[in-house]
């Protein structure tokens, strides 16, 4: 499914109802061109974009749920440019419509765990990280990309305090960068990134807990050492720089054996949280070997 | 000036205390029913909870400082203010036992494994006597000294359940630092020799 460059004008918007009649696909199964429906595809209704814009981590913009709704409109969005270096060929500051220029830009319904054990499914649009990476060309030797959320505290309140090292950081090995279900997101539903989800655009990495995902890029790095990431350097205890969906690993303040789909109201269950978050057999193999509880 | 507050807090009655006090309670309830807590109303339903609970357990605190200090006197209010905050702490525990872990196994895993769960726990079991004695008969049945000895205990509650919300916020959160601040202040203020009488 191709669609055409960001942003999407109002034609291209498709009524929700329709997309989800449109959409019931197994998450990932299109980026491996295995397609079909499969028994786990009942279990990935997307949730409503209700949920998906009210309830979000972006501390940014504060520490409640619902700040991010709240006062994301804050945030200048257009222009917005992304500073890509390091050991690139084409080292530079790239405008948001340069990027998105002839980048093949497709619909990823994907499931989404935040670390917190909650978890939601979400129709994405964006196009492979890799593609972004190839076309500024990659040198040998980079083994990591880091990444930087935007750093603005006149538009961001949250940043007015401490809460974590301003700006955010994330980090992916450069394997896992280029992984097909890797992606850079730029809408949500057909429709262009709304504020609270990172606009315009963000990482979505979803064998990773859901602040690997990290929101409004400015700035992207190749290097040739594991990067700082934000959550690892407050409480490396807790996070570690991998933070692939583990039931078997427990963040030590609760139990990652399970999770609680947001959306189903005050009696809703919990349900065995999956391994790699359900993207083992496409992703287990880049850490074959690996101590899971180590690398955490 | 104090007088005249003094006054007007004797003809108050204590039970619009509990009513309004424990509103909160079902009405909190039914918005997470409804959606008025948003998408995901276990976990909003439970902070707002214990938030509530702790707030009443420092409002509890309040009123022998306020006395000392500032000579008003509000005695008559604070078993209603305790046992207010302790049907809110309670629920908290409810919310998070019943519709958050959902098992009783986890539920003990939690308590056992988790520092901050294992401390929440304490400051509930703190609670749990001083509600139970909470009535005039057992004040008789007690005797006054031992009583007041007994509901010490909240010292220690207030303390474990103020550290319990810090330990919970992810990052450095300000919230919870300013109610741990806010404890230490209460608890500091009851250290200070009873010749210091300002008012």
């Amino acid at each position: 499914m191709r669609r055409p460059a960001h942003p999407l004008g109002p034609a291209d918007v498709t009524p929700e109802a329709v997309y989800l009649n449109r959409r019931q696909w197994i998450a990932g199964a299109m980026a491996l061109g295995a397609g079909g429906r499969g028994a786990a595809s009942t279990g990935l209704e997307p949730n409503s974009w209700d949920d998906i814009t009210s309830y979000n981590n972006f501390y940014e913009f504060g520490t409640g749920k619902e700040d991010p709704k709240r006062h994301a409109h804050a945030m200048t969005t257009d222009p917005w440019s992304i500073e890509i270096g390091g050991m690139v060929d084409r080292p530079g500051t790239y405008g948001f419509a340069e990027i998105m220029d002839g980048m093949p830009v497709e619909e990823r319904i994907y499931r989404f765990r935040c670390v917190e054990a909650w978890s939601m499914v979400i129709p994405w649009t964006g196009f492979e990280l890799r593609r972004l990476l190839d076309r500024v060309g990659v040198q040998p030797g980079a083994t990591h990309v880091a990444f930087e959320t935007l750093y603005r505290p006149e538009e961001m309140r949250g940043t007015r305090s401490p809460v974590i090292p301003w700006p955010y950081r994330e980090g992916l090995r450069l394997d896992e960068a280029m992984h097909p279900l890797t992606i850079m997101a730029t809408g949500l539903y057909g429709k262009p990134m709304p504020n609270q989800n990172g606009a315009p655009i963000r990482l979505v990495v979803p064998w990773k807990y859901g602040f690997k995902s990290i929101k409004s890029i400015v700035k992207i790095t190749l290097v040739d050492a594991q990067p700082e990431t934000s959550w690892n350097m407050i409480a490396p205890r807790e996070y570690g720089f991998y933070c692939n969906v583990n039931p078997d690993v427990d963040h030590p303040r609760w139990s990652q054996a399970t999770e609680r789909r947001v959306g189903g109201g005050l009696f809703a269950g919990r349900e065995p949280t999956l391994m790699f978050n359900g993207y083992a057999e496409e992703v287990a193999g880049m850490y074959a070997g690996m101590d899971l509880s180590v690398d955490f | 000036m104090q007088d005249a507050i003094n006054q007007t807090l004797r003809r108050v009655p204590t039970w619009p205390v509990y009513v309004l006090g424990l509103a909160p309670i079902p009405w909190l309830f039914w918005l997470g029913l409804s959606g008025g807590l948003g998408p995901e109303p276990i976990k909003a339903l439970e902070h707002r909870y214990g938030v509530l609970g702790l707030q009443f357990l420092l409002a509890g605190l309040c009123v022998t400082p306020l006395r000392r200090f500032a000579g008003i006197n509000a005695i008559r209010f604070r078993r209603a203010l305790g046992l207010v905050a302790f049907a809110f702490i309670a629920a908290h525990l409810l919310v998070w036992a019943v519709l958050d872990v959902q098992a009783l196994s986890r539920v003990w895993a939690d308590i056992v494994k988790r520092p901050y769960i294992t401390i929440g726990m304490a400051g509930f079991a703190c609670l749990v006597p001083l509600a139970v004695t909470s009535t005039d008969r057992a004040v008789r049945w007690l005797g006054a000294p031992r009583w007041r000895q007994l509901h010490r205990l909240t010292y220690v509650a207030v303390g474990l359940g103020a550290v319990h919300f810090v330990m919970q916020a992810k990052g450095l959160q300000i919230a919870p630092l300013v109610y741990l601040g806010v404890a230490g202040v209460l608890l500091g203020l009851r250290t200070l020799p009873s010749g210091k009488r300002l008012a």
